[in-house]
């Protein structure tokens, strides 16, 4: 299956992973109103590595399971990470961290996974399904 | 979903025929119902958009791309009301935990103004925000000494509040009401440098009042000067000192001076709350207050200190912009 990446570096970079993402969405067969929240999802994603790692990725793909398709992107950055992972989905992180709009990101999705080490970075997972 | 969906398509195209007041007020009910499942601003767009390809086949296709935009702004819309619904909730949970430590404040900082025979004493300290940064501390041993501390740390808030409790505590172990002014302020210079932020200073006024010989003696750090009325003289006096704030350096030395009370004089300290607004339109303060304790010098001393308070609030239209701590001493006639 066809795995797209896109690095983050500059803002322009958010766009062209909007752009990809809501393309993948869109040939996987998500109606107008998922394309949008997909689109804003990795809009969130991206806007976090740019603003808060520096640098990182974003991996967007297509995924099945039990014969239902699905969208699934990660995120990869090297940042300072999160330190309480709970803590930032219940909307209790510092404004100025990577954790910054995960639990609207939350809201978008099927799934969302946090994997993070302090110092070392964060690596969020996100999938949706097609209902 | 698809129950609401039909529901919405029904009252639009009544709506559409006769533009009837009761669609409206129908279509708001409904909306009620979408909140209730759960259904976002997103997908009403596009449900609305849906029933109108119904009934018109398909639209232009400028007026598809206006409604894919909306879509996509609503998305982010939705999401930036709910994060900040959520932090109205937290907010809310912050209010509750203050308004406790308000509460333990001022449980902790309570102090009777106490009643002697020949003085009269008022007292009027009101925070800017919940917490106070202004304190005043009282010690009477019934027979021959009164000794008053007025306070101000330097900043307002919470910070300044959890600085005072120490400064409390300072007072409190220096238990008896007739140690040297200038002696409390060395052992609670020492007290507040060793112990608090660099950041945090605190001004102090400590008055000691012998009940016998009327001798006020007074000492102060950095404080805002107190006013001494001379009764005989007609004559307003300030009573400054030259001394440091309280935590800026250890082992710093305080002198002090002292003044008899006769009949009719009184003294007034206060923090600079209750002189510093206004500045910069060259109103002085000080002389309002000179004028006000004149006029209302008949008045008993709580009487005096919630004047002055009424009236200075006035003149800053009714907003404080610090804490305002009010405390006058009056030598009462009777004796």
């Amino acid at each position: 299956m066809n795995k797209k990446t896109i690095e983050i570096i500059t803002e322009l970079d958010i766009i062209t992973a909007r752009k990809l993402g809501r393309n993948e969405a869109k040939r996987i067969g998500f109606d107008k109103v998922d394309q949008a929240r997909i689109t804003t999802a990795i809009g969130e994603l991206a806007k976090n590595i740019f603003f808060y790692a520096q640098t990182g990725k974003i991996v967007i793909e297509e995924t099945i399971r039990e014969g239902i398709k699905g969208i699934a992107i990660t995120s990869i950055d090297k940042g300072q990470g999160i330190g309480d992972v709970q803590k930032v989905l219940e909307g209790e992180h510092s404004p100025t961290s990577t954790g910054a709009g995960l639990p609207a990101v939350k809201r978008l999705v099927d799934s969302i996974n946090i994997e993070s080490e302090i110092g070392k970075g964060t690596i969020v997972k996100i999938v949706k399904w097609l209902s | 979903m698809q129950q609401l969906k039909k529901l919405y398509k029904q009252i639009l195209s009544d709506y559409i025929c006769n533009q009837n007041e009761s669609d409206l007020y129908i279509g708001q009910n409904l909306i009620k119902q979408m909140i209730q499942k759960n259904v976002s601003p997103e997908d009403v767009i596009s449900i609305h958009k849906q029933a109108l390809e119904e009934f018109y086949g398909e639209l232009p296709e400028t007026v598809i791309h206006a409604y894919d935009f909306l879509i996509e702004v609503m998305v982010h819309y939705g999401l930036k009301v709910k994060e900040h619904q959520s932090l109205l909730v937290k907010q809310e949970e912050m209010r509750i935990e203050m308004d406790i430590a308000a509460q333990i404040q001022n449980q902790l900082l309570e102090n009777e103004v106490p009643k002697t025979k020949c003085t009269d004493i008022g007292m009027i300290s009101v925070p800017l925000r919940k917490m106070n940064g202004d304190y005043v501390h009282f010690k009477y041993d019934s027979a021959n000494y009164l000794g008053v501390a007025v306070t101000d740390v330097v900043g307002k808030g919470v910070p300044a509040a959890l600085c005072m409790s120490m400064v409390k505590y300072g007072l409190d172990t220096l238990e008896y009401a007739n140690s040297n002014p200038s002696y409390v302020l060395e052992v609670l210079n020492q007290l507040i440098e060793k112990s608090v932020d660099d950041s945090m200073f605190v001004s102090l006024f400590y008055a000691r009042y012998n009940l016998h010989s009327n001798i006020f003696t007074w000492s102060s750090a950095g404080h805002e000067p107190s006013l001494y009325y001379n009764a005989a003289e007609h004559t307003f006096y300030d009573l400054e000192a030259k001394g440091l704030l309280l935590g800026i350096l250890p082992e710093v030395k305080y002198s002090q001076q002292e003044l008899e009370l006769k009949e009719n004089d009184f003294i007034i300290i206060m923090t600079d709350g209750v002189t510093d607004f206004r500045k910069n339109e060259g109103f002085d303060a000080r002389e309002k207050i000179k004028e006000l304790a004149l006029s209302f010098q008949h008045l008993n001393a709580q009487e005096m200190c919630n004047t002055i308070y009424q009236e200075l609030l006035k003149l800053q239209d009714f907003k404080l912009y610090d804490d305002f701590t009010v405390v006058i001493i009056k030598k009462n006639k009777l004796f």
